[in-house]
């Protein structure tokens, strides 16, 4: 029942949240902020208390909800929650969490429409996230994307509509051949067996013949790989994050990428495993190459949310390359860089939006020598730069070490060409700290430092960031189940 | 009291995380920064003497403070491993850090960064503890990259100047590069035996590797990447010059006596694997013997005096790769600890006379310190000769002494290197006399400002004092090394001479290069130049100046290329074919709208000729 509870709170708050704002603002941010923290809470809740409960029984999901939906079609409201979600939700919930508090100051204009899209979209997502059904599935991931359309196109900068229509149309159009593809494995599935369901028990040992599955794999990889994003499906981001609002962008690469990341070990490794297996070394390239084509355009940008945009691309590389390269080593690598680069690519939006609220531009050529006035702010930035560039001691560098060290078991040459771009990640990085913050105070700016609810949330991120660095077994240890069984469909 | 080892890299962390968060006064700083690594170095010798009066069965402890991660097969625990070599290391580390806090703490007090300074210093040795103690390789290169961060962050200290930063971001990403190839030397030892932990690792190695198989050899030279980055060796020293734009204090600690060592320590630490490796070692040898003359020679023409350190820091620690490579592992060791005295000390009093002059770094522009700075002048005296190996008083005399006859009579020497290491001994002298003679002898050129206080001649009166004592400990130096690094000369080839004989004609060779340096840099300084004014004086003159050009080599082998491909790349070629989806379905439109005119005469004739079309498309087909 908690897990219905989970999308209750958020759905029922984000609709109060857009109705109070009326009344007063602070009202709706209010709201917003006490549902997610509440749902949160009831996460922890389902983290401390169910784990110990589930392993002494044994059962493969530590939470399940099974209700009759529509039985005539084979659709049920059927929500499971194991090792590998439960890290996820948190995850979701806590940079909700900071994606509402950051908008406390940032958004002034329909408080009430803003709160309500965002905590429909942090809906979605634990949508996906706990969905057994496929039509259920189906329906939050479509769930994510029309108030995400809205966040972009009405609280963006000045090319919001078309960086909107961009991210609409990439997302929609991979999210149709989804939509195909589930169709086509739900009447394979009847041809085989006489029964119509969308259950995902049901589905995982379906009969197909090979040529069916790679067909049907591709159509659900089509829509994981524009979410990821995948190079070549990467284009949209850079975009969407330049025009976005630093809460969006949060939720946009941070979040959006881990239900990708997640759906492509929960559904796609699953239910075609000889088909992803034959794909894999063309996916490995394609992760390789977006490793470093992304750092070197990371390093060329000057416009600081694109050059974020792009970091996140190179990590989500790591994550596409942990996961297909059938290692246990790099499968929970990348759960692990999935919820580091969530904190960390998160933190640096969050830095990037601090210094386009002070300078009113994000342009890093523009700044220069802000060390000076805003040491606090440039201390922090510099962590999230080091974590980013695979410092170890952060999360990022446990979960890239992993992947690479899981991938060399398999892959010689794919993990050393991967290890460059480690290395390469190094360049903007530090280019990012010098541009902004080192170098002399050309422009003599004068400028606030941190206030309280930025230190804060920055303070928090960065805990998070060294306890994923520095003692993961806890993470490792919630994964642990999930992963034999990834693993037991992978071989 | 070995119970109490977590507390040697714990202290300085944890005051580098208060010195981080917390805005104190100056006298607050200096207190906390230089305490705290004073407890840290009091602690680790108190666990060091307990080692020594009740040596552990097993010959080393193992302190395990948790778990770090365990998937798969992979456990790294966050332990710390204590045996006689990270014992030198962690003594040394920490005692020589403590000095030169003492030394920072008036060395910098005209700062505004203050607070972050010793922040940072302090992480250093945290990490640099860490490393040296670390059990396995993932924490040890934890360390590795941590002292990497706090070099590039204290090299760019001066933040205003974007010199500095250029600098410190050239060393972070030189070092890395070398990290690159540690990195999957580490998954490659991971997936040939299946374990981190370094003695498990060495142990089956020693098993499961025949000598000069072809993994141990891969191993062995991809950790050597590291190695040579971090220790400033070729081909990968290029970054070490330029990190000289940091202070002073850094330059001692991080570029001189601790963090260029790094991989000496790595190498002396898994020394079974390169047993294991021939081929490896030799190019360990390869490498020392080339740095070595390569750094002296680029010394003998710089004009910066911080410069002129440098390259004889890359040339000290080539001497250590030397040794190394050829087997004599306790007189790397014992290089590195004397090195450590000798060439901090050098810095420091590098510092007191750039200080002195305000910020000349010229050499050519000093002259005749001796008389106001006397105690820089003694103390640097006394390093310098320690440096250029003055025979039987000094300690650089007793440990480059002892790498020369292991280059000769090791396992892996030979006459040869043993004369390319001669040679690097005149070189030695020459370039450390010509330094000494342009600073403190001569006519005084410019006035001097500023004198040092006590906080800054304590430190160099004390390495002072230990550039000479530490030769004396040679034995039981050695015999208290041997259980973990132990050597025995080898059969020699050709001609034999014994190590009496060598150590005469070292002497010999230092002498020729006092006396050189006498006649050319202080006596007959026309000589000199006529010299380097020559055609073929004035092309190797620039050509040893500029780092042998592999700075221009890099640069346009490496650099240019990516800035070029970043620059032509930025606007993402990808994003092209994307906006050509799009640009083809707007001319569609277009088209399209076009037929759209509101003549009904064409819409009849469209409707007309798409009739004709479909009822042929009938009827023929």
């Amino acid at each position: 029942m908690i897990l219905v509870w989970l999308l209750v709170v958020l759905l029922g708050g984000g609709v109060l949240a857009g109705l109070f704002a009326r009344l007063h603002p602070l009202l709706s941010r209010s709201i917003a902020l006490v549902a997610v923290i509440v749902d949160l809470v009831l996460a922890l809740i389902l983290a401390v208390c169910d784990f110990g409960a589930a392993h002494a029984v044994g059962s493969r999901w530590l939470e399940e909800v099974n209700w009759s939906w529509i039985p005539q079609s084979g659709i049920q409201f059927h929500l499971g929650l194991d090792g590998l979600s439960l890290l996820l939700v948190l995850l979701t919930l806590f940079l909700g969490m900071v994606a509402v508090l950051i908008s406390w100051s940032d958004i002034t204009t329909a408080v009430g429409f803003y709160h309500f899209h965002l905590l429909l979209i942090l809906g979605g997502i634990l949508g996906v996230l706990l969905s057994l059904d496929l039509f259920l599935f189906y329906f939050s991931w479509e769930l994510m994307l029309v108030p995400m359309y809205f966040l972009i196109s009405i609280w963006g900068r000045e090319r919001r509509t078309y960086a909107a229509i961009q991210f609409f149309l990439f997302t929609q159009l991979s999210g149709l051949l989804m939509l195909i593809a589930i169709l086509a494995l739900y009447f394979a599935h009847h041809q085989a067996t006489g029964i119509y369901t969308f259950e995902y028990q049901d589905l995982l040992g379906t009969q197909l013949s090979p040529h069916m599955a790679m067909w049907i794999m591709l159509g659900f990889f089509a829509a994981f790989a524009v979410k990821l994003p995948v190079f070549p499906f990467h284009t949209w981001l850079p975009d969407a994050c330049a025009e976005a609002s630093t809460a969006t962008n949060l939720v946009l690469t941070s979040l959006m990428a881990a239900t990708a990341a997640y759906a492509m070990v929960r559904f796609l490794l699953p239910l075609f495993p000889d088909a992803a297996r034959a794909i894999a070394p063309v996916i490995i390239v394609l992760a390789i190459i977006g490793i470093l084509y992304s750092a070197v355009l990371a390093f060329s940008q000057t416009d600081l949310m694109r050059l974020i945009a792009y970091a996140s691309i190179g990590h989500l590389g790591f994550v596409l390359l942990g996961i297909f390269s059938g290692s246990p080593l790099a499968l929970q690598g990348a759960v692990m860089t999935v919820l580091a680069h969530g904190v960390s690519i998160g933190a640096l939006f969050l830095i990037a939006g601090a210094l386009e609220k002070r300078l009113h531009s994000r342009e890093i050529e523009t700044m220069g020598g802000l060390w000076d006035t805003m040491p606090r702010l440039g201390g922090v930035a510099l962590f999230f730069a080091l974590a980013a560039l695979g410092l170890p001691g952060l999360g990022d560098f446990i979960g890239e070490f992993l992947i690479l060290i899981g991938t060399y078991q398999v892959h010689i040459a794919a993990a050393a060409v991967a290890a460059c771009g480690v290395l390469a990640a190094t360049f903007y990085a530090l280019r990012f700290v010098q541009y902004a913050f080192q170098g002399s105070n050309l422009h003599s700016w004068r400028l606030p430092d941190l206030n309280l609810r930025e230190a804060t949330v920055l303070g928090a991120l960065m805990i998070a960031l060294l306890w994923l660095g520095l003692y993961p077994q806890p993470v490792f240890r919630t994964l642990a189940q999930t992963a034999s069984h990834a693993q037991a469909f992978w071989r | 009291m070995l119970r109490l080892l977590w507390l040697v890299p714990a202290i300085p962390f944890a005051s580098a995380l208060t010195l981080a968060t917390m805005r104190l006064p100056r006298k607050a700083v200096a207190w906390i920064a230089t305490c705290s690594i004073a407890a840290s170095s009091v602690i680790s010798l108190l666990v060091s003497i307990q080692f020594l009066t009740n040596p552990p069965s097993t010959g080393a402890c193992i302190q395990v403070l948790w778990k770090w991660f365990d998937v798969d097969g992979l456990r790294p625990e966050i332990a710390l491993y204590l045996d006689p070599l990270s014992i030198i290391m962690m003594v040394v580390v920490a005692f020589v850090s403590f000095l030169i806090h003492l030394y920072a703490t008036e060395f910098m007090r005209g700062d505004d960064g203050y607070g972050r300074f010793f922040a940072y210093m302090n992480l250093f040795v945290a990490c640099m503890l860490t490393l040296v103690l670390a059990n396995n390789l993932l924490l040890l290169y934890l360390g590795w990259e941590g002292v990497g961060l706090c070099s590039y962050l204290l090299i760019g200290f001066w933040y205003r100047d974007a010199e500095n930063g250029r600098a410190g971001r050239k060393a972070f990403i030189v070092t890395r590069v070398g990290d690159t190839a540690m990195v999957i030397g580490l998954f490659l030892l991971f997936r040939q035996l299946g374990t981190l932990n370094i003695q498990e690792l060495m142990r089956r190695a020693a098993s499961e590797w025949h000598a000069g198989s072809v993994v141990a050899t891969a191993a062995a030279l991809l950790l050597l990447g590291g190695a040579v980055g971090k220790s400033a060796q070729l081909p990968l020293q290029t970054w070490l010059p330029d990190a000289m734009a940091g202070p002073t204090p850094v330059s001692a600690l991080i570029h001189a006596a601790t963090m260029v060592t790094a991989g000496v320590y790595l190498i002396a630490r898994l020394h079974v694997l390169y047993a294991l490796a021939p081929q490896a070692q030799f190019a360990v040898i390869v490498v020392g013997a080339a740095t070595l003359l390569m750094g002296g020679l680029s010394a003998l023409t710089q004009h910066d005096l911080k410069r002129v350190l440098a390259y004889s820091t890359i040339s000290q620690v080539g001497y250590m790769f030397l040794a190394l490579g050829v087997g004599a592992w306790p007189a790397a060791i014992f290089h590195f600890m004397t090195h450590a005295f000798f060439k901090a000390l050098l810095f420091l009093g590098a510092g007191i006379v750039i200080e002195s002059l305000n910020g000349e770094h010229d050499i050519f522009h000093m002259g005749g310190l001796r008389k106001p700075l006397p105690v820089a002048f003694w103390t640097f005296l006394v390093a310098g000769c320690s440096l250029a190996g003055l025979p039987l008083i000094t300690a650089g005399a007793f440990s480059k002494g002892w790498i020369l006859w292991g280059a000769y009579s090791a396992a892996n020497g030979s006459v040869w290197l043993w004369a390319s290491a001669l040679a690097g001994v005149f070189l030695t002298s020459l370039y450390t006399f010509r330094m000494i003679f342009l600073v403190f002898f001569g006519e005084q050129r410019t006035q001097v400002a500023h004198r040092p206080g006590h906080a800054m001649h304590i430190p160099c009166i004390i390495l002072a004092f230990l550039s000479i004592a530490g030769g004396y400990i040679k034995s039981p130096f050695a015999h208290f090394l041997s259980p973990v690094l132990s050597w025995s000369p080898g059969a020699m080839q050709g001609v034999s001479f014994s190590e009496t004989v060598s150590e005469g004609i070292t002497a010999l060779i230092f002498l020729l290069g006092l006396y050189s340096a006498y006649i050319f840099f202080l006596r007959r300084r026309d000589y000199a130049a006529a010299l380097a004014s020559s055609s073929t004086g004035r092309v190797l003159h620039r050509f040893w100046f500029s780092d042998w050009a592999m700075d221009w080599l890099y640069d346009r082998l490496f650099v240019r290329p990516v800035v070029w491909a970043a620059k032509t790349g930025k606007d993402d070629a990808i994003d092209g074919f994307y906006t050509g989806v799009a640009r083809l379905n707007e001319l569609t439109w277009r088209g399209m709208s076009r037929t759209q005119s509101g003549r009904l005469r064409w819409y009849v004739a469209g409707i007309a000729a798409g009739s004709i079309v479909l009822i042929a498309v009938v009827m023929f087909l």
